[in-house]
């Protein structure tokens, strides 16, 4: 049993940045984290991710931060002693910071290995208006089959699964976010 | 199996609290789709002693240019702790505020109250073994900002804190014992239990308040659940 309750969550603010990605805010006080998340010897194919995240109006979030969690390419966290195979500079966390007037955001990494069902990004969304942060994750279109047979994926509405599948277009992902609305985008308890 | 308990939801903000307007466009109307802890749960993002500096805690000295921040001098520090009272060693704790004027250094913010040359207002560090922190900064002002009404944020600092695995991943805020709009803030009162608003309130401590220097505040931070296994195969010291 538990001896003590969980800190309650508050929001991270419109200004999350400063500690979080602090150049992004407009200033440098020590390099950020989570500035890389896969370096370019890292193995794995690289790839890029490209996507806005929308409030319930359909508006772009300007003021959103957005945590990458990832396995490396053999499937593998970064914080396990395991030293076969290479993953140099490979972190494994990231941040990315929507474009404060368009929204837009990307980041780079290489595709992960799959773990406990199909490979996929792990993402954590904190914003101004976002009481605790959200979880969700990202798969990929160009994984049919392993995403045919993904748990968690085969345990939701398959309406809401193509929230999670992000698609393929030239060298990058595209993934949007919906927080509120049509097509909302499917959000974990983990 | 589960290594870490169900997160206990009902005593975090719902996601649609109205009187916090943001909330409003912000909150997804599905519930949450509950999962078992998978290896991406268990396992979070280390953060080596290597790569923090050595002022990187002390928000009074880490963006001087010249000169001191404006500003009462405090200390908050405290102990990071699971729901079972373990302490959570070296996680990474970052904090971000305004400074004595309420005023960011964010781009974006536009308020009249001056900016202050000397303070950035981000800081981090580790827990150290017993899963202690502590920051040496300004005490934040209060500021307006706009949710409808005479609305005015009370001095606050947020925390963002990792844990041991990235289903603890936590932001909050710590607000300050005896601060009169504690009451009145339409944020910090979207904590459904009372009991647990006092939790975000850091306590006036004078046995580490260091006479003709700075007076420090206690905060502790506990994190959810509880490792049942010790975790065997982390990278030692990172």
């Amino acid at each position: 049993m538990a001896d003590l309750k969980e800190t309650p969550s508050q929001t991270a603010g419109p200004y999350v940045h400063i500690g979080l990605a602090t150049e992004a805010a407009g200033f440098s006080a020590f390099a950020p984290y989570g500035a890389n998340i896969a370096g370019p010897d890292a193995a794995g194919e690289q790839i890029r991710v490209e996507g806005v995240i929308l409030d319930g109006e359909g508006a772009p979030m300007t003021d959103a931060l957005l945590e990458i969690w990832q396995a490396d390419a053999q499937g593998r966290y970064s914080d396990t002693q395991d030293d076969t195979g290479n993953n140099t500079g490979f972190t494994g966390f990231g941040r990315a910071v929507p474009d404060f007037e368009t929204g837009q955001f990307a980041f780079d990494t290489i595709k992960p290995g799959a773990t406990d069902g199909a490979p996929c990004l792990h993402l954590w969304l904190v914003a101004r208006g976002i009481n605790l942060g959200l979880h969700t994750r990202m798969y990929f279109d160009d994984e049919p089959d392993a995403n045919a047979t993904d748990p968690v994926l085969n345990a939701l509405d398959p309406a809401r699964r193509p929230t999670l599948i992000a698609t393929r277009n030239g060298n990058a992902y595209r993934f949007d976010i919906r927080v509120q609305g049509d097509n909302e985008t499917v959000f974990f308890d983990v | 199996m589960s290594t870490h308990a169900a997160r206990d939801l009902s005593r975090h903000p719902a996601a649609l609290t109205p009187r916090y307007r943001s909330s409003i466009l912000r909150s997804p109307t599905q519930a949450l789709i509950r999962l078992p802890d998978g290896p991406a749960d268990r396992h979070g993002p280390t953060f080596g002693h290597g790569s923090i500096g050595a002022l990187d805690h002390d928000l009074i000295q880490n963006y001087t240019h010249g000169g001191a921040p404006v500003g009462e001098r405090v200390i908050v520090h405290g102990r990071v702790l699971d729901e079972a009272a373990r302490p959570v060693p070296n996680t990474l704790v970052e904090v971000w505020q305004a400074n004595a004027s309420g005023r960011y250094r964010h781009k974006k913010d536009t308020y009249m109250g001056s900016m202050d040359p000397n303070f950035g207002g981000c800081g981090r560090t580790l827990t150290d073994e017993d899963g202690y922190y502590r920051f040496d900064t300004i005490k934040p002002g209060a500021y307006p900002w706009p949710n409808g009404g005479n609305n005015w944020r009370p001095a606050h600092i947020h925390f963002s804190i990792f844990g041991a695995a990235f289903c603890q991943r936590l932001i909050t805020q710590l607000y300050f014992e005896g601060d009169p709009l504690i009451p009145l803030c339409d944020i910090l009162q979207t904590v459904p239990h009372p009991s647990d608003i006092d939790m975000l309130v850091a306590k006036l401590d004078m046995e580490t308040t260091v006479p003709f220097d700075s007076v420090a505040y206690r905060f502790d931070i506990v994190l959810r659940g509880a490792r049942s296994t010790p975790f065997e195969n982390r990278k030692e010291g990172n």
